[in-house]
């Protein structure tokens, strides 16, 4: 185990601690960076549609595990994103132009939404934002004029600077781009005082009251961060389906967002990287398990759905931390060898948390 | 304008509509005020309610009435093991990883409930079949049903958590658990039999239902709105659910007949002003910490 010497207050807050942590970073992106070269086109599109999601999980990930705001209804920012961006293309705006604006646009609406939402809590939440996606979603529908409605909307092609962006490998890029800048940001919001007031006003909104933490605005923040990046992973995934329709973004995708994070892992980045992973290579599994099992059950039409389900059962009931607790343990197990006990992760006692005395 | 006589039919319909809701929103309450979980399965648990149901009357033989007390038996024990077996491990983790559960409860429902019964929709055989003719509006008897059994079970509710010594134990256990747990209340025990309970009006609520709306795997997203309903209420308390009900089930039907672009989003935009202005519901039932 590395024991790190100090010799600086900021050493407090870098984003990367650890050697092996720098190491395993650098190889990762120097993997994704390589991956055209190794990859065909499939394989490529497939990666792309994986950053998309990882994207789109730390949209969901600053306002879910960061500020402890669940929403059902996140698939709506990525609509949005979509939507927005797609229209503006069409109308001619360059793509540099296009994706500020969009995300802003997002984000504005995330405030608007924070705004109303910052005084309800819970569930309330929750059910709040899921009726803002079915309002969005049979808006987007309805608004023929601009949005094409239940026909669809064809997304004009990925152009930057007069050069069109058709290549797989070159969208790969764009999305890699994006995702990177996304997820460093995201690192560097949360060691700001920002993202520590989202974590604080997770942790108890009494306490982080109490310090000073000005809650309302604190939750508008989030919302609009989170909003924005959420609509920015929009941009990406209009351009991976090229043909954009309301259903895209309806409840379903909304759960998966959810999903994702909760299996990844709620409260840290890392889980929002693995829960894409994990959605992506799901169907995979899926697949290879429809092979295996006798026909009367493989044919099923609703085993995906039951797999789904199951799945989360099993993660939340015995692996609340996700994917990302359960790499926690491994790092740990490997760097202190032999000494890695039972009782080193045991699961603290926890206890019924009221919401009716805030 | 609509003649006098459409006015009353749409309130009418408004009403058993909002009855429905109100039946499906019971549950919501009665669990969460136990636990404070919101059961976001719980319409998929009224829609295998109405399934099983269905099973005991036409593969048993059963008449409506017994089929409907064995599938309430049947029901209440499914209710009680997911609290017993699932529910009770996962106390005190984030609020999110406990709604994403209950959906996924949801879908785990749904998908068996195709694969036993099939994707199509059914229809039950109730003893309300025939319409009845109030003041010129015609209306079927079903509707009517829907709104004698929120009330009988309303009564029913109202007399058992009030009279009976294992319903106050119940209200004391939801109101405060540490509490209860001194004075010797099983209190694991009763949370589960809250559930056993909510799951069992789920049956009645899906059984009313299925006659009006037929019965198939997508009968449960029926819980959104109703738990729309109950949360313009003020969740957590039954007099409010069932007036917020009431209400998103009156507006709903007039809100089509004006409105027919935005059909179904009325409930959510009800409750969505309604969040905006009053973000507790109608009536609160939350308070401040005091430090």
């Amino acid at each position: 185990m590395q024991v790190i010497f100090k010799t600086s207050y900021n050493q407090d807050i870098n984003i990367l601690s650890k050697t092996g942590q720098y190491i395993r970073v650098t190889l990762l992106v120097l993997a994704m960076l390589t991956a055209p070269l190794y990859l065909d086109v499939y394989y490529l599109s497939e990666l792309g549609m994986l950053l998309v999601y990882v994207v789109a999980g730390v949209g969901l990930m600053i306002l879910t595990g960061f500020t402890g705001q669940v929403s059902f209804g996140h698939a709506a920012f990525l609509g949005i994103g979509a939507y927005c961006h797609s229209i503006l293309m069409s109308m001619g705006v360059p793509f540099f132009v296009s994706l500020p604006a969009t995300a802003l646009f997002s984000g504005l609406v995330g405030m608007l939404l924070g705004r109303s939402a910052s005084k309800m809590h819970g569930f309330y939440l929750a059910v709040a934002t899921l009726a803002f996606l079915i309002i969005v979603e049979t808006l987007i529908g309805e608004w023929t004029d601009v949005t094409g409605g239940y026909a669809g909307f064809s997304v004009p092609e990925l152009e930057i600077f007069g050069f069109y962006f058709v290549e797989m490998w070159q969208q790969y890029y764009v999305d890699l781009g994006v995702t990177l800048f996304v997820l460093w940001g995201t690192a560097n919001l949360l060691r700001s005082p920002s993202g520590r007031a989202f974590l604080a006003v997770r942790d108890s909104e009494l306490s982080a009251r109490s310090l000073g933490v000005n809650i309302e605005w604190v939750k508008i923040q989030s919302f609009g961060i989170s909003a924005a990046v959420t609509g920015v992973a929009g941009v990406l995934l209009a351009h991976h389906l090229l043909y954009l329709s309301p259903e895209t973004f309806g409840v379903l995708e909304s759960l998966k967002l959810l999903l994702m994070i909760v299996v990844g892992g709620l409260g840290s980045i890392l889980g929002a990287v693995f829960g894409a992973i994990f959605v992506s290579l799901l169907p995979v599994a899926l697949s290879i398990l429809r092979d295996v099992l006798p026909d009367e059950i493989s044919q099923q039409a609703g085993l995906e759905p039951m797999l789904f389900g199951f799945i989360i059962v099993i993660f939340v009931v015995f692996e609340p931390d996700g994917i990302s607790g359960r790499w926690r343990k491994l790092l740990h197990f490997f760097e202190t060898f032999p000494y890695y006990r039972k009782a080193s992760f045991v699961r603290q006692k926890s206890y019924l948390k009221t919401e009716r005395m805030r | 304008m609509l003649p006098i006589d459409d006015v009353f039919r749409l309130t009418l319909i408004g009403i058993s509509q909002g009855c429905a809701y109100g039946l499906v929103a019971l549950g919501f309450v009665l669990i969460y005020k136990a636990t404070e979980v919101v059961n976001f399965a719980h319409g998929d648990f009224m829609m295998f309610g109405g399934f099983a149901v269905l099973t005991f009357s036409e593969s048993f033989g059963l008449g409506f009435w017994p089929s409907l007390l064995c599938a309430c038996i049947a029901m209440g024990a499914a209710g009680f093991l997911v609290d017993a077996l699932i529910m009770r491990r996962i106390i005190g983790q984030s609020q999110a990883s406990v709604f994403i559960l209950t959906v996924a409860f949801g879908f785990i429902l749904r998908s068996a409930a195709g694969m036993i019964w099939g994707w199509n929709p059914v229809s039950i055989d109730t003893p309300f079949d025939n319409e009845v003719t109030i003041a010129n509006v015609t209306i079927g008897a079903e509707r009517l049903a829907i709104i004698a059994a929120t009330v009988v079970l309303c009564t029913a509710l109202y007399l058992f958590f009030s009279r009976s010594r294992l319903g106050i134990a119940m209200q004391a256990s939801a109101q405060n658990q540490l509490a209860a747990y001194y004075m010797g209340i099983p209190v694991r025990r009763q949370v589960s039999l809250v559930w056993a309970l909510a799951a069992a009006i789920a049956t009645i609520a899906g059984a009313f239902m299925a006659p009006i709306t037929q019965l198939d795997t997508n009968t449960g997203f029926i819980g959104i709105k109703a738990l729309a309903g109950a949360i313009v209420g003020g969740f957590g308390s039954i007099p409010g659910t069932l007036l917020g009900c009431l209400l998103i089930g009156v507006i709903e039907p007039f809100a089509d007949y004006f409105f027919p672009s935005i059909k179904g989003v009325s409930a959510y935009i009800v409750m969505l002003v309604v969040l905006f202005i009053r973000p507790e519901g109608l009536i609160v039932q939350t308070y401040m910490k005091k430090v």
